[in-house]
């Protein structure tokens, strides 16, 4: 379908898309951000999305800081504009390559052109993997408002259903990652290559010698929005091995209520949650000495 | 509220002047608005590929592309592919091949194809199969097109060495 009928506003920085947005908001409009679109521009074609103003950020590629990838002091802070492309092709110490290992599961080459990774993670999908990548990885999403700078962690970012802490509003200026993780994966099961997973799973271990003390374990496709699952965490430590991984599968399966719909079942998201949370173990596990 | 826009598009090497809603798809533009009527209109939500271009020399799909986006940008379809009307490697080796059969997926395949070989031209048949799994096709079961592109990757290769 085409999309319904929408004025058109260029910001040229970021303020002037925070006043942008303020001020069509102010005069009665229903005004939101496109940064890459991928997301939104299906959304609008199926006029599941019908916003009467675009505010673009197109022209803010030119502002070096939006599309910049740097990492410093254990910090990797990617501009607003990076997109999933551009994380697929950086080159990432350990500390954070499994981000660009992921890009291969973010839909398929045309859209990882011009997907943002602010925009996937303001777009809140239940499983997209950059949402998962922020719980893992101790994201804090920069956005600037009327108010001005505010950080948002990743654990007050997902309200579920597509819903973030992101306003209206607000505009997000950059992520910055802040828990190096040298020992992490994330896989999925999608019916078709390039689809929305059924079930993804995220894993990071921290590993001490050839020990594991613990770590991340988050899940996408099992409630309204991405989730840790302290439960499954808590069976990380010690030593590592398929034995581990699979105590760590039992608990995660064991913690989760996924949904019940239609096309997959309750179980079917269980059975995908203990092969692919077992999968990102051993993988994560992949460089341990 | 059709809050008409003049743009200027950079296609196939050509300036164009168009008046358009922003509401306009990039595909529907170069379609409707340029008569460049190669890149095909399929799902209209991203998932089939018919409709790939390349936006800055990238491979994206069109439908998710709003034209007024696309200002300023360097916009190729496939009609820039051949040479005087004499076909290029690449859409000579999709006949010879048989990659194609109804032929409504296929300048969506050449453009997916030439914007990964640009960037990968050492890319192996592995990772052929996956990029070019961004497309449907309902015809030729995808083998051939593997074969075409596999094809003229090694043939460009060759040339290069």
């Amino acid at each position: 379908m085409k999309p319904a009928a929408f004025t058109y506003h260029r910001a040229h920085d970021v303020a002037d898309a925070v006043a942008l947005l303020t001020d069509l908001a102010a005069a009665g409009e229903d005004p939101k951000v496109i940064a890459g679109g991928q997301s939104l521009m299906p959304m609008m074609n199926f006029r599941l999305a019908r916003p009467t103003a675009l505010v673009d950020l197109g022209p803010l590629r030119r502002v070096p800081s939006m599309t910049a990838i740097s990492e410093r002091d254990g910090t990797l802070t990617l501009g607003a504009l990076v997109t999933h492309h551009a994380v697929e092709t950086a080159t990432l110490s350990p500390d954070w390559a499994v981000l660009s290992r992921t890009m291969r599961w973010v839909g398929h080459r045309p859209i990882r052109s011009r997907g943002t990774v602010a925009g996937s993670l303001v777009h809140g999908d239940a499983t997209a993997e950059w949402c998962l990548l922020a719980l893992l990885l101790d994201a804090v999403v920069v956005a600037e408002g009327p108010a001005g700078r505010r950080e948002i962690p990743a654990g007050e970012l997902f309200h579920g259903f597509y819903a973030t802490a992101v306003d209206p509003d607000e505009v997000v200026v950059e992520v910055r990652f802040t828990r190096p993780s040298p020992h992490a994966a994330l896989t999925e099961f999608a019916r078709r290559h390039g689809d929305f997973a059924i079930v993804d799973a995220a894993v990071a271990l921290d590993v001490e010698g050839s020990a594991v003390r613990g770590g991340r374990v988050v899940l996408g496709g099992v409630a309204p929005a991405p989730v840790r699952v302290p439960e499954a965490e808590a069976a990380l430590a010690g030593e590592a091995g398929d034995d581990r991984w699979a105590a760590v599968a039992d608990a995660a399966v064991a913690a989760i209520d996924p949904p019940d719909d239609g096309g997959t079942t309750a179980a079917y998201r269980r059975r995908l949650t203990r092969t692919l949370v077992t999968d990102a173990c051993r993988e994560a596990a992949g460089g341990i000495p | 509220m059709n809050d008409p826009h003049l743009l200027t598009l950079h296609v196939n090497g050509t300036e164009h002047e168009v008046v358009v809603e922003p509401r306009r798809t990039l595909a529907d533009v170069l379609r409707h608005d340029l008569h460049l009527t190669g890149t095909h209109v399929g799902c209209e939500h991203g998932v089939c590929g018919a409709c790939t271009a390349h936006l800055d020399h990238a491979p994206v799909r069109a439908c998710l592309v709003f034209a007024v986006q696309a200002e300023g940008a360097d916009v190729r379809t496939v009609e820039s592919l051949d040479h005087d009307g004499e076909l290029s490697d690449l859409q000579q080796a999709f006949t010879d091949h048989h990659a194609l059969q109804c032929g409504f997926c296929t300048p969506g395949f050449l453009m997916l194809a030439e914007g990964v070989l640009a960037e990968s031209p050492d890319a192996s048949r592995e990772e052929l199969r996956e990029a070019l799994s961004a497309n449907l096709c309902r015809c030729t079961g995808y083998q051939t097109i593997v074969d075409a592109v596999c094809a003229t990757a090694a043939s460009r290769r060759e040339k290069i060495s």
